[in-house]
């Protein structure tokens, strides 16, 4: 594949003409992707994909294209050359770009992470007899995942990451069922085995006698799985420059107002500890870690680089969202956490949140999969979906009773148009007063 | 690139196998953006590829490639032909049951006014006038318009004679003001689901650019509106919010591989169940919804879907009663129950899944102002921007960017954040008058989200202006 990118960017090389330069990023996959449904194969297949975007810039003229290439170098050659002559025959009918930002210091980068993946099939044979007599439903995801960037300067970036996402739900009647996930670099039949007597067991407190609750206020713990749908509402247009100097972030009132969260609350976009690549698509290396919120205020936002040659503020993401979230840990135990609930809500899953008031980061969802009543501090029902609206501010601020010591490491499951490198690091969260209203 | 000589290089070296299909996909993107008066880089997308199914000893699988060489695609096959035969043993469907498709046929439809009729420098400057009138006052934030256009071909054939080819261009443009005091900001938008399949003269169809001024002035009226009310009263719901109605609550929960259990693991599962079919009331016998790939101009039409099945306008529900699924081919024939030809994949780099494509809610008998005369207290609501429901497609929660309130049949002064709730069974019930071929409007999504491997896809959507009574309505806190 690196030999294909060099060929690629040489040919780019070789098709520019004087005063022109080009930057162009490779995002290519070779996947597997099975889907399963009853424990049985849905639909099973592989992916091999390669897309080549380009920036073809004269001064401060610029016009962008992307492309599918096949490798094959003849084929490659013709198709890169009608791409730059659409760019170029464009580029004479575009003003000049005073947002342009270009990596001008060459600084290459290499990071290869290693390759410990099973064979899909077998992986598929394990799954199904670990799975044995449940109705399993999910999605395996496996393979080679490719990121690199080149410029006319002569930088070049590669990433290369080779990593597995199984992704699934165990179901009894009607919407009873448990979630997992089983994700990694190195496939661990023990790793497997141990999650999947998690959902069985979970599975049996599933086949209870429902429990449905009125529309109200309740304690509640969100565990990581669900504050992640939580934290990915706020990472659309949450953190970036470019919406709060719009005014249009939804944390516009800590941005404005000063206001804070819980001081338990410290978040970073962690491009060190995280699985995307290390440089972004216009060939700026990102530094390791940058600060969110920091015990609950406010501190620095994503800067893309259009965004800052715009506002004048140095670089530090590729896109203005998070793709690599940390959440630092609190102090619960997570040994602890159904004694702390008490009575209240266990909540493994949320789904399908969005801002029901933008200005107030409300924001409405639902529960989902393993939801329990808990009394006392012992599971005593599974739950019947409820909606909540709830605002940010109280649920990680004034009602925010304590994360957990513990943190999970989740991959994101994503595949629009490709695999996800994104991720998150997150604890739990004890909440109390958390709305429900339908 | 030349779909017909790229077949037949795989046609003479076709794999040996009981049945296989190969799909190509040529896709042309462009985008066009200005935002606060400033062209954003032109954008072009050239997507190409394709997509190999194998049926072979009882299992089926796939192979998708963007190398389209000879043997980039004899590698796509065996891939496919290796996966039919690891899983066969396992696999949940079996392929013996399934239609094969042998006809050929052509779709083909492409705008009045072509794309390419416009130069690149009068696009940028009808982006650049739009942003001019969308800058309507120092507290309008920020503001942008953009135009986007996709011409589209594909080809599908078959081991058993299929040939066929589909080949349109769709186009949209949207206007988008933001409008901020203090820490309170309002947006309104126009055109985001106004997509259509044609060329530029649906631009002028959708009002583009001419709904600029008026996006501009309800931005900033919206900032010094009351809040809209809360409480039980009537709602009457423009296309504009119709859409997105009709998409979440009568769309998805009607797709047949949702109710197979397909998306138990994603997008979900749905309240509706088989023995329902034929039977069960969804909603007040005011409502009519259609399946119709032919309707001209809007998003999701086509002859055939990306399994070759043959398209036609089907009732999906008729007199408030629902008649069949949302469910292709594959789902049919596991299932047994009616569907339609909606067997869709977002890119040749993804496999076919019911898909809505054009859903349809038909118009009734009253004028808009009837609609509103009908009303005592409620509130009308235009254009979605919040939108959720829980994986059943029953429990849902929506926002519109804007509101008016609605007071002894008279429409009155403008309410920001309006939103409603409701439950899917039994919210269709409550609708009690369906505005006339006077409110009906073609519209289109360009994205909605389902599927393992996910894929994104577009959705055509008409609806008149509709009356719903006794809805929970709400406003921020």
């Amino acid at each position: 594949m690196r030999e294909t990118f060099e060929h690629l960017a040489g040919t780019l090389s070789g098709l520019t003409e004087p005063g022109e330069i080009f930057t162009c990023l490779l995002e290519g996959e070779d996947s597997d992707f099975v889907r399963l449904n009853r424990n049985r194969v849905r639909q099973a297949g592989h992916v091999r994909q390669l897309e080549l975007s380009i920036d073809l810039v004269e001064g401060e003229r610029h016009v962008e294209g992307s492309l599918n290439v096949s490798g094959n170098a003849e084929r490659d050659r013709e198709a890169l050359a009608e791409m730059v002559e659409l760019l170029r025959a464009q580029r004479a009918h575009v003003e000049p770009d005073p947002h342009l930002l270009l990596a001008t210091e060459v600084r290459n980068s290499e990071d290869v992470r290693p390759n410990g993946l099973p064979d899909s099939a077998e992986a598929l044979d394990e799954i199904a007899r670990a799975a044995e007599g449940l109705d399993l439903v999910g999605i395996w995801s496996s393979g080679p995942l490719y990121r690199a960037f080149a410029n006319s300067a002569g930088q070049r970036n590669w990433y290369e990451s080779a990593n597995f996402n199984f992704d699934w739900s165990c179901h009894l009647e009607g919407d009873k069922a448990v979630k997992a996930n089983y994700a990694g670099f190195r496939w661990e039949p023990a790793a497997l085995a141990e999650k999947m007597a998690t959902v069985r067991h979970e599975l049996e407190v599933m086949g209870r006698p429902p429990k449905s609750i009125e529309p109200g206020h309740y304690r509640v713990y969100l565990a990581p799985s669900a504050l992640a749908e939580i934290l990915s509402i706020v990472s659309w247009g949450g953190f970036g420059l470019k919406a709060h100097r719009t005014r249009q972030t939804s944390l516009l009132k800590m941005a404005v107002e000063g206001r804070r969260l819980n001081p338990a609350v410290t978040l970073v976009e962690d491009h060190a500890g995280g699985l995307a690549p290390p440089f972004t698509a216009s060939g700026f290396l990102k530094p390791p870690r940058v600060t969110l919120i920091e015990g609950g205020s406010y501190r620095e936002t994503l800067v893309s680089p259009r965004s800052g040659k715009e506002y004048g503020v140095p670089v530090n993401a590729d896109g203005e969202f998070p793709q690599s979230l940390d959440m630092a840990a609190g102090e619960i135990p997570r040994q602890a956490v159904l004694e702390r609930l008490g009575t209240g809500l266990y909540l493994n899953n949320l789904w399908y949140c969005n801002y029901s008031d933008r200005n107030e980061c409300r924001i409405t969802g639902m529960t989902r999969f393993a939801a329990f009543w808990v009394e006392d501090g012992d599971i005593r029902a599974p739950l019947n979906p409820m909606r909540f609206d709830e605002s940010l501010y109280r649920m990680l601020g004034e009602h925010l009773i304590g994360l957990t010591a513990e943190r999970e490491f989740l991959f994101d499951t994503g595949t629009y148009h490709q695999r996800s490198t994104d991720s998150l690091h997150l604890p739990g969260a004890l909440i109390e007063d958390f709305a429900f209203t339908l | 690139m030349k779909l017909e000589s790229i077949a037949k290089a795989f046609r003479e070296r076709a794999p040996e196998v009981e049945y296989w299909s190969l799909m190509l996909v040529d896709d042309r993107f462009e985008a066009l953006s200005v935002r606060q008066n400033v062209l954003q880089p032109v954008n072009n997308w050239r997507n190409g590829g394709a997509m190999i199914a194998v049926h072979d000893r009882g299992g089926m699988g796939y192979g998708a490639t963007s190398d389209l060489t000879p043997a980039g695609l004899a590698e796509a096959a065996a891939r496919a032909t290796e996966w039919a035969h690891r899983t066969a043993a396992r696999s949940l469907v079996d392929p013996a049951i399934l239609p094969r498709v042998a006809q050929e046929g052509r779709y083909s439809r492409h705008g009045e006014r072509p794309w390419s009729g416009m130069s690149l420098s009068d696009k940028i400057a009808l982006l650049q006038d739009a942003n001019r009138t969308l800058k309507a006052g120092a507290r309008i934030v920020d503001w942008s318009a953009h135009l986007v256009h996709l011409a589209r071909e594909r080809l599908l054939i078959s081991s058993v004679g299929a040939r066929l080819e589909q080949d349109f261009e769709c186009i949209g443009g949207i206007l988008s003001a933001a409008a901020n005091d203090g820490s309170e900001t309002q947006n309104r938008t126009h055109g985001e689901d106004l997509f259509r399949q044609g060329g530029l003269e649906q631009l002028e169809a959708t009002g583009f650019p001419g709904e600029a001024e008026r996006v501009a002035a309800e931005a900033l009226q919206l900032l010094d509106a009351p809040d809209c009310p809360s409480g039980t009263m009537d709602l009457l719901a423009m296309p504009g919010q119709m859409v997105l109605q009709v998409h979440e609550s009568i769309g998805h929960p009607l797709e047949l591989d949702r109710i197979l259990g397909d998306e138990r693991n994603y997008a979900g599962t749905s309240f509706v169940t088989p023995e329902m079919i034929g039977t069960y009331r969804y909603g007040s016998p005011l409502l009519n919804v259609t399946f119709d790939p032919a309707r001209e101009g809007e998003l999701a039409s086509y002859r055939f879907d990306d399994e070759g099945t043959p398209a036609a306008r089907e009732y999906v529900i008729r007199g408030g009663i629902l008649e069949r699924t949302l469910g292709g081919a594959v789902s049919q024939a596991r299932s047994g129950l009616p569907g339609v030809a909606n067997s869709r994949a977002s890119n040749w780099n993804r496999p076919p899944i019911d898909r809505m494509a054009n859903l349809n809610l038909e118009p009734g008998d009253k004028s808009l102002a009837e609609l509103i005369g009908s009303v005592e207290r409620g509130v009308w609501m235009d254009t979605n921007r919040s939108w959720s429901i829980d994986d059943s497609r029953n429990k849902f929660q929506f926002g519109c960017e804007v509101g008016r309130l609605i007071e002894d049949g008279e429409l009155k002064g403008i309410v920001k954040n309006p939103n409603y709730r409701g439950i899917s069974a039994t919210f269709w019930r409550s609708l009690d008058g369906v505005g006339d071929a006077s409110t009906h409007e073609v519209r289109g999504l360009w994205t909605c989200g389902k599927g393992e491997p996910n894929q994104a896809i577009q959705v055509g959507h008409a609806a008149p202006a509709c009356v719903f009574r006794g809805v929970d309505v709400f406003g921020s806190e």
